[in-house]
């Protein structure tokens, strides 16, 4: 009556057996698959065999297979802008940097990018948006180029590398300032005291220094060490200035304010400590140890325009 | 077939269901029209809005929103899909518990694409023995009008399935103009042929196999039968009777005269196996095959076969009150709940602040501390609106965001603001490890409450 014999065995009430049988009793039951079922197998198995050859697969002698697809994508080389356009074999990682040149994302970065480019610092920095691309794409460069020394979040090393963060800015803490210094690299420098001054009167300057910045109080060694200071004996005044603010074209430190980015002062408990090691730099100098490298040439100008503004915003002079 | 020789590979044979009338297929039939005017009409549907796609149901990919009439979904809603998918779960194993596979019989799409295509075969090719024979034929001229006639409808109606479904994810009238002038995007032909091929292979070539041996759907739903559970079943007792069905011949054609012979009251019509569309004989008893659709109800003029339960047909009362369906009911009924209530209070701005941890805070010249967050704002408005920002909580901080403390979003803008908390010297040393509460409040264009949050300042102990 029906057309379906598809199941006979369970309209019959019995599953039906290949016939087989082991040790006289032991059978097993036929549940036969479709036959399109079958097909469809044999025609993956097929396709395995063509997919061999569509894509990069089998080592063949020193070569391998290497499929029929190509991949196009230009590459922008950083350091001169220049656009390259390139084909390969189809590989995943030409795929990838095909993406990563004409996704949408890639599209509204070098929208960005390029009104950046053409924007005033002043601009950039009322720009939410703009801000917000600086931010993401500073990350990367200066995780990439300054964050060996200057550490991930830009926080420095005391004595050796500045904090980014602070106020304080021995070049220069404007978004031109930093440009330059970026350009053109920075050289610190402070000459070595131990000949031209007696230990007493390292011990005198050391007061005085630390009593501008309220480290001490004032105290006859600290006046004393004012007089050297301001005087011929000392001569600091020539890079630190008359009011010991620092000048920021010599790279010479603010002395007043509670910042120290070469004698770690805060950290030290007493003040025979903190005498000791701001002497320590007063005797020996500062010297070959306060190298900024120049990134131009290294950075294009985009890159470093960029850098800029996100050094700026990290802490910047505000 | 003979029953001796055994097949390892089975050969398929085509099932021609016959077309019956009746209470079913006119549930059948309307839930298929209704499912259909859905599906097919509702990407056409267009809906306002300023600043965003202006189709009443899209699935926008690429700008990572759902559009559904006045609800916008954003990335960050996607939980709610995730409450949707819970709540269909639910509602399966709440109904098959119930009903037994309503599911597969009445909405399942490849039941009601099937049924659509067998209507196309039957209206081409007429009923079941003129379909059957037509396929003994050899290849003749009204064989290759008739098969091509079929074949072509179904190509029709499997395109258009296809056409409508890469409708939900690009804007419809576009998309149709795009796809005739051949620059539409490969990912809009792709996925209408391959819906094209799938539809016409599985609603017109596969059917019963699909649900046999594809779907994982059709075997789980077995697990959640009991004793309860409404099945579509024969009633063998009446049926049956004590010497089994009997054609209707002369002399046992009356209830009495079978009676006396002890014959049931099936007189072995095969209107059911004939109507069935898995191709199985609902007078064996429950079978995995069976998809449920109550068709073979509909066919057997005896009132034989019915819905009812296994208790029903021993004898007993059928508990629709069960734990099973009242669990299922209490979470159903929650997850809705919870669902609904999601959507109606969702925000239409988020805000968030993050400390930035490197460096933990920044000592000033002046001797003050400053810590830096990021704050996230994301505008959840087709309409543009304004936020302002604004700190509490800390005794003499100050907030820095360089002139950002009130900005402008953009409709559904997403963007993320630098924001530092300076506090001056003289604060610093009770502050080690406070915190600080950021206020973010709508101040133009969105009504709601101003989002609160509480982030840690740090300062150096003892400066």
């Amino acid at each position: 009556m029906s057309d379906n014999k598809l199941n006979a065995a369970q309209q019959s009430g019995a599953v039906q057996t290949t016939g087989h049988a082991w040790d006289g009793d032991l059978q097993e039951y036929n549940n036969p698959l479709p036959r399109w079922w079958l097909w469809c197998f044999y025609g993956t198995v097929v396709f395995s065999v063509l997919y061999w050859f569509i894509y990069p697969s089998w080592p063949v002698g020193q070569t391998w297979l290497k499929g029929f697809g190509k991949v196009d994508y230009t590459i922008i080389d950083k350091k001169t802008n220049k656009v390259e356009e390139r084909e390969e074999r189809w590989n995943t990682r030409a795929l990838l940097l095909a993406d990563l040149g004409e996704a949408a994302n890639s599209e509204q970065r070098k929208a960005m990018l390029a009104k950046v480019r053409v924007a005033s610092y002043d601009q950039i920095v009322k720009d939410p948006k703009m801000m917000e691309f600086v931010r993401s794409v500073g990350k990367g460069l200066f995780g990439d180029n300054c964050a060996a020394c200057h550490g991930r979040g830009g926080q420095g090393v005391v004595g050796m590398y500045p904090n980014l963060t602070d106020d304080d800015w021995l070049w220069g803490g404007s978004m031109d300032k930093i440009h330059e210094t970026l350009v053109r690299g920075r050289q610190g420098f402070m000459p070595a005291f131990e000949a031209v001054l007696k230990p007493e009167q390292l011990d005198d300057v050391a007061e005085y220094v630390l009593a501008l910045s309220g480290e001490a109080k004032p105290s006859p060694a600290s006046e004393r060490g004012k007089e050297i200071f301001q005087g011929q004996t000392g001569g600091c005044y020539y890079c630190h200035g008359a009011d010991a603010k620092g000048v920021s074209s010599q790279g010479a430190a603010n002395l007043t304010d509670k910042i120290w980015t070469i004698a770690d002062v805060p950290a030290q408990k007493t003040l025979e400590d903190k005498k000791a090691v701001l002497k320590t730099f007063i005797a020996n100098g500062v010297n070959n140890t306060r190298t900024m490298p120049a990134w131009k040439g290294r950075l294009n100008d985009d890159d470093i325009k960029l850098l800029a503004v996100y050094v700026h915003q990290l802490g910047g002079a505000r | 077939m003979s029953e001796d020789s055994i097949q390892l590979y089975q050969k398929r044979v085509q099932i021609h269901p016959r077309s019956v009338k009746g209470r079913f297929r006119n549930l059948k039939t309307g839930i298929m029209v209704l499912a259909y005017t859905v599906y097919f009409l509702l990407p056409w549907l267009r809906w306002e809005r300023p600043d965003a796609p202006d189709q009443a149901v899209l699935y926008d990919l690429p700008g990572r929103h759902f559009y559904i009439f006045g609800l916008t979904v954003q990335v960050q809603d996607i939980f709610w899909l995730a409450g949707v998918l819970i709540i269909f779960a639910i509602l399966l194993f709440f109904v098959t518990g119930l009903a037994g596979r309503v599911w597969c019989g009445y909405f399942c799409f490849q039941t009601l694409w099937t049924d659509l295509f067998i209507m196309i075969e039957h209206w081409v090719q007429g009923e079941r023995p003129a379909r059957m024979r037509l396929d003994r034929k050899p290849w003749n001229r009204e064989k290759l009008i008739k098969k091509g006639t079929t074949y072509g409808l179904w190509l029709l109606v499997a395109f258009w399935t296809g056409l409508t479904f890469t409708m939900y994810w690009v804007d419809a009238p576009t998309l149709v103009v795009d796809m005739l002038l051949g620059r539409a995007s490969y990912a809009a032909y792709f996925t209408t042929f391959f819906l094209t091929v799938t539809t016409f292979v599985m609603a017109g070539l596969a059917r019963e196999q699909v649900c046999i041996y594809m779907c994982p759907y059709a075997r789980f739903q077995s697990a959640m039968f009991d004793h309860d559970t409404l099945i579509i079943s024969y009633d063998a007792r009446k049926g049956e009777g004590s010497k089994g069905r009997a054609k209707a011949y002369r002399g046992q054609r009356t209830p009495e005269e079978r009676k006396v012979k002890g014959f049931g009251e099936c007189i072995d019509c095969g209107h059911c196996v004939l109507a069935c569309p898995m191709g199985i004989d609902i007078r064996n008893g429950l079978q995995y095959q069976c998809i449920s659709c109550a068709l073979c109800i509909d066919a057997c003029e005896h009132d034989l076969v019915n819905y009812t339960s296994e208790n029903a047909l021993n004898g007993r009362k059928t508990q629709f009150l069960r734990p099973k369906t009242v669990g299922y009911g209490v979470i159903l009924a929650a997850a809705t709940t919870l669902l609904i209530w999601s959507v109606l209070t969702r925000a239409p701005y988020t805000g968030t602040v993050e400390q930035i941890r490197q460096p933990l805070y920044t000592q000033l010249s002046d001797g003050g501390i400053r810590n830096a967050y990021e704050v996230k704002l994301n505008n959840k408005l087709t309409a543009p609106m304004t936020v302002g920002i604004y700190i509490e909580g800390l005794p003499g901080a100050t907030l820095d965001m360089d002139g950002m403390e009130r900005i402008e979003l953009a409709p559904q803008e997403r963007i993320k603001l630098l924001a530092r908390v300076q506090i001056p010297p003289v604060e610093s040393s009770k502050v080690v490890g406070d915190k600080v509460m950021f206020v973010i409040e709508s101040l133009d264009g969105a009504t709601a409450k101003p989002i609160r949050q509480e982030v840690p300042f740090y300062a150096p102990a003892g400066s």
